[in-house]
Formats: structure tokens, sequence, C-alpha cells
């Protein structure tokens, strides 16, 4: 029961702290910031959920944009195309009142998160025959498919996108809460799954397949399970981001989000989710900043993404986490030499 | 039936061109198991350097103006594929010995120098308007000068470097080197899609049946059968081919019985350098498509596609895979379903690797623990 009571004040007090955070952080921030802020919450919804299935499970899936990309369409599809339907029936769904907001948004996340789930079930499968590179190959490979599959259904636009989304999260404070909470949810995930003995059989299959289908660990199951868990996380970053920019198209999608997602779990060390998260931070905020640098910036991170492999192969934090414990120790240190005769 | 023979051959000039490509991938493959994600940059470097060969560094004459002209610039175009190829396959030597090389052996004080002159550039572009009254003589200078300052950082980042056995870093640090390839292509060749003028005389010859087969079709088949045919002797039948056989075979024996790993190890890269940039010069000049420095993404992962249709580390199964992919795709463009085209591709792929992981001819080698 106590454990019970922990976990509630636990959620009940994230939540009433993402509140008050996204009130001040609405209130007093440019528009512009705060935009960026957002999209730094949904890269790092990706990075973490990436590094569920990279850094903790140790399969190697570089086509996490595809998720993304299931996710985005198949929550906005709904709002868009089913919804209006829904409506006639469910008068509760009604859109403009709150109720009725939270209602279709949830329905969307729902939709797209198991609209993702699937995929990533389609996905998690070659997994069980291939590893490493070729799995790699294969999760891009998949990631492209997906896309090329949305640029052909003419019901969500093809290639001009889809467009007129109902901005379900509106420009403010909610969708900060909403984004937030999605990280919240993910390093939550993350963290639990570090410490119990369920997350210890993925850290198993990470470390050594072979010796942890040895010791009875079901490899199939944690490996499917990681595909699922972070594509279904993927996807509800894309319904967000769908009904927070309202309108997508199969272009942001590409190759090129896949490799930035990887990049940002690759350069913050495979497997540290704090590290993943910060990593996240830098690549989308960094751009925004080297606005004035246009054409250079992609030249710059692709040279720092080969140095970063060059001299620091396991990341820059590896498995390491960054928490109170680190920075008490770098004091401690500092402290300790010092007080040194 | 007029129909499907018509897409055979266009498929198997597409084929062929996606042969050349993943020769060298699963040469590459072969010898160090790494998947060299930036070989389809190279084939791209191979079509802007026939571009800029053909349109200004040799003297081809506009065939429409001149007609007589046509066999000074049939030499001319020969000349243009050397040239490719000469320059490619540096290219591969480059990318091997600053991206790949480091990864295997550790960071070397050049390594660091290099690196750090890579990421002095773009800091030097950005202040490029400042001297533009200069030229770029400066800024180049300048350039080295802020490189060789970043040297310290390079070498402090890799003050305590471990040498990582993971494939997965050489293939991010692979994916590093095609972006950028693509970005830094972008920066000096320019977004703006680039078109080679009817350089070469062009006919059509009618086969029975009412096939129609071009000139440059043969000659993108001819010229690649005939490299493969180089290929496949110098595998065969010289002391470096010898020497890459051996490492494919087991490294650390080959090291052992005294070849110089690393030096075959390049070699392999000029070779699959210098094929893709013959592919890259020929589809640049003969097929009249758009240039451009994102061009080699697709066809490059295409082609990556055909080598492990074929198996990787296969040559027979390369040039067998790469026809197999091209008329697979040749097809499905001539079909109804011509909108998948680029999907078709990673499709196979992914039947392929789920029914027989080891390709059509490789050997399947069992996992060790």
């Amino acid at each position: 029961m106590r454990w019970l009571a922990l976990r509630t004040v636990t959620v009940v007090g994230c939540i009433a702290a993402l509140a008050v955070v996204s009130k001040l952080l609405s209130a007093n921030l440019d528009t512009y910031v705060f935009l960026v802020v957002i999209q730094c919450g949904v890269a790092m919804t990706l990075a973490g959920s990436l590094n569920l299935i990279n850094g903790i499970t140790g399969q190697f899936s570089i086509g996490h944009a595809g998720f993304y990309a299931v996710g985005a369409y198949v929550g906005a599809a709904w709002t868009v195309l089913w919804q209006p339907i829904a409506v006639r029936y469910l008068p509760l769904l009604h859109l403009g009142t709150p109720l009725g907001d939270t209602l279709t948004l949830l329905i969307a996340i729902v939709v797209g998160a198991a609209a993702a789930a699937v995929a990533g079930v389609v996905v998690g499968l070659p997994s069980l025959r291939l590893r490493g590179d070729y799995l790699a190959i294969v999760t891009l490979g998949f990631g492209e498919v997906i896309r090329v599959v949305i640029l052909n259904i003419d019901a969500v636009g093809g290639a001009r996108g889809l467009t007129g989304i109902p901005t379900l999260v509106g420009s403010g404070d909610l969708a900060f809460f909403w984004v937030f909470g999605l990280v919240v949810a993910v390093v939550a995930l993350s963290r639990n799954l570090m410490r119990t003995t369920r997350g210890l059989t993925w850290l198993a299959v990470r470390e050594d397949e072979i010796a942890a289908d040895a010791m009875g660990v079901d490899t199939t199951r944690v490996k499917v399970t990681a595909f699922v868990v972070g594509s279904a996380f993927a996807g509800v970053a894309g319904v967000l981001y769908a009904h927070y920019f309202t309108s997508i198209s199969p272009d942001v999608f590409g190759m090129d989000m896949s490799i930035i997602i990887t990049t940002m779990v690759v350069l913050g060390g495979t497997g540290s989710v704090s590290g993943s998260l910060l990593a996240a931070i830098v690549l989308t905020a960094l751009p925004e900043f080297l606005r004035f640098m246009q054409d250079y910036r992609m030249v710059i991170f692709s040279t720092m993404l080969v140095v970063v492999m060059l001299t620091r192969p396991q990341g820059m934090f590896g498995h390491g986490e960054i928490s109170f414990a680190t920075f008490r120790r770098l004091l401690g240190r500092r402290r300790a030499g010092g007080a040194k005769p | 039936m007029q129909q499907i023979a018509q897409q055979l051959i266009y498929g198997i000039q597409l084929g062929s061109l996606y042969a050349l490509i993943a020769l060298g991938y699963t040469m590459v493959y072969g010898v160090l198991r790494l998947i060299n994600f930036a070989h389809g940059d190279v084939y791209m470097v191979g079509a802007f350097v026939g571009f800029y060969a053909c349109t200004r560094w040799l003297p081809f004459k506009d065939l429409a103006a001149h007609p007589e002209a046509a066999g000074a610039n049939i030499a001319l175009a020969v000349v243009a594929l050397l040239l490719a190829m000469a320059i490619c396959s540096a290219m591969g030597v480059l990318i091997e010995r600053f991206a790949y090389r480091p990864l295997r052996n550790g960071l070397q004080k050049a390594d660091a120098h290099f690196w750090g002159l890579v990421l002095g550039f773009p800091i030097t572009g950005l202040f490029m308007p400042v001297f533009s009254g200069w030229g770029p003589l400066v800024a180049v200078a300048v350039g080295m000068g802020v490189g060789f300052a970043m040297r310290p950082l390079v070498a402090w980042l890799a003050r305590r470097v471990k040498l990582s056995e993971s494939r997965l870093n050489a293939l991010i640090t692979a994916i590093g080197v095609s972006l950028l390839l693509e970005n830094g292509g972008l920066l000096v060749f320019g977004a703006n899609p680039n078109f080679i003028p009817n350089i070469l005389p062009e006919h059509t010859y009618t086969l029975p049946g009412g096939v129609m087969v071009g000139s440059s079709q043969l000659t993108i088949l001819g010229v690649s059968v005939f490299l493969m045919l180089a290929l496949r002797y110098i595998v065969m039948y010289t002391r470096p081919g010898k020497a890459m056989r051996a490492i494919s075979h087991d490294i650390e024996a080959a090291k052992l019985m005294g070849i110089d790993t690393d030096r075959v190890i390049a070699f392999t890269f000029a070779l699959g350098g210098a094929l893709a940039g013959a592919g890259g010069a020929m589809v640049a000049a003969l097929t009249h498509v758009k240039i451009t420095p994102l061009f080699g993404l697709l066809p490059g992962l295409k082609a990556f596609v055909a080598a492990v249709l074929g198996g990787a580390g296969s040559l027979p199964g390369a040039m067998v895979g790469g026809l197999l992919m091209g008329s697979a795709e040749s097809f499905v463009a001539g079909s109804s379903l011509s909108m998948f085209r680029d999907a078709i591709a990673f499709c196979v792929l992914i039947i392929i690797l789920l029914v027989r992981p080891a390709g059509l001819m490789g050997r399947h080698v069992p996992e060790k623990v």
C-alpha cells in the first residue's frame, strides 16, 4: 500500500510541477524561444524512445523517423478524417470544448501509439534474425518504405502533406504540458527499466545476447517489446508534433530525421538516458543558434559526428548518467584536491 | 512482349551501374566487415567530376554546332572517365585513411591534424565574405590556420580514446562521412541540379521485334563489363588481389603472414572508388540525369541492397545482385506500381535478409561464442 501511495504522490507531484512550469514558461518566454523549447521536447522524446531500443536493449535501429511518421499520420488522420464522423455518435467529442479537445487528443495519442507499436512489431520481427549493421539497414529501409507508402496515400495528402489539423494542444502552456509530460514518461520508463529485474533482462540482451539466452532470458520477447515500446513513444511524439504544428508532410520524416535521431542517441552515449536527452536538446537548439551559419551547420554537424566517433566511441557519456551524484562527485573531488597538503 | 524486353534492356543498363557500385560495397565489406555508407557519395563525386570535365575542364565541342568533332569528343570522354576514376579512387583512399583507419588503429597525430582542418573550413567559409577581395587563397590559408588551432581540441578529445570493437561505431562513422560528403558537396557544387549537354553521338538501334537499344546503353553496359573483368583479373591473379582475398578470409592471419593490411585495405578502397567514379561519370555524361550533391544517396543504398542480395563479400554475387536489382526496379517502374520504384529495393532487402541472410552467393558463417 505504501508503494502505491508513493507512486501516486510522485505522479501527482510531477503533473503539478509540469503544470506550474508550463504556465511560467509560456507566460515569460519569447514565442520563438518557446517554439524551440517545444521542438526540443519532441526531440527529447524521440531520442529517449530510440535509446530504449538502441541504448538499453542494444539493438541497432536507425529508422526511427518511420515510427514517428506513422504516429503523426495516424493521429492526424483520426482528428481530421475520422473524428468528425465519430462526433455524430458521441457528442462528447465536440471540438472547442476542453473535454472534447482532451478526449480527442487522448484518442489520437492512443491510436497513434497503437499504430506505431504495430509498425514496431513488424520492424522488430526481423531483429530476431538479424544483428548489428544488417538490422540497422533493414530498419533504415523500413523507415523509407513507410515514407514512400505515405507519399502514395492520397487520403492523407500524399506528397502535399496533411494540413489543417486542429491544434488540440494549443500553442501555449498546454502544448508544453503534453510534450514534456511525454518526456517525463519516457525518462521514468527508462529509469525504472534500468533498476528493475525486468529491465535487467533488457540490459542482459545488450551486453551479451547469447549469454542472456543461456541464462533463460526470453530474448525474442525482450527485443520485440523494446521495439514496440520505443516505437509507441515515437508515435505519440508524432501525434503531438502533428497537433502542435497543424500540418505534416512526408519530407519531415525522411532519412535525415532518422539519422539525426540516431545521432542524438549515439552522441549522448548509447545507454545513457540523460546523455541522449542532452544531445537532443543540443542538436535541436544548436541549429537555431547557428542560423547565421546556414549552409555550414550541416557540415559542422557531420564532422562533429565523425570526430566524436573517432575520439569517444562510447559517446559523450558512455553508459553513465548525469545526476546529482555526478555534481557531488565533481565538487567532492575538487574539494579533496584542494584539501591535500 | 516488346514492352517487357524494352524494360529488361533498361533494367540491364541500370543494373550494370548498380553492379559497379555494389562491387565497391562488397569488396570493402569482404575485407573490413564494414558497410561503407559513403560509397554512394563517392559515386556522386564521380558524377560531378564527369560533369566538370565535360563542361569546363576538357575542350569538348557541342555536337549540334560541330558534328565533325564526334571522334575527338569520344577520345576526350575516355579521358574524362579516367579522370573521374582517378579522383574517386583518391577520394576512397582519403576516406579510408582519415575515417576508418583511426577507428581500427587509434587516432594518430596526422588524423587530429586532418579533422582539425576539416572543422576549420566551415569557420573559414563563414568569414569568406570578409576576404572576398582577396580571393579563395587567403580563405584556404586561414582555414589551415584555424584547423591548426583546432588540432589540439581534437587531440584533447582523443586523449584517452578506447578502441572500440563495435561495428556500429564504424557504421555511424560511415554515415557521418557520407553526410559530410553530401553537405560539403552542397557547399562546393551548389544545390542546383546540373545537366551535361549532348556531347557524344547517339544512335538508336532497333532489334528484331521492335526493341530499341541506345548507343549510350550499350556503352554503359560495355564499359561496366570491361571494368568488372579487369577487377576480376586484379582480384584473382595479382599479388594485391591475392592479399585482399587473404584479408577477407582472416585479417589476423594475413597480418601474421606479413601482409601490410593497411596498404591492402587502402588499395581496396581505391579500386572501389575507381569503379564508383566510372559509374558516376558515365551516368552524368550518357543518361542526362539531374546531378545534385544528394544524388548518390539512393543509388548507393540500392547498390548496397544489390550487394547484400548477391551475398556481401562475394564479387560475382554483387554483379548478379546488381543486375537483378536493376531489372526489378525497371519492371516496377514500368508497371502500374511505378510510384513504389524507390521502395522496391528495401522490400527486396527485407525479404532476402529474412529468407537467406547470406545472400544468393555468400557463404554462411556460423556464429561462434
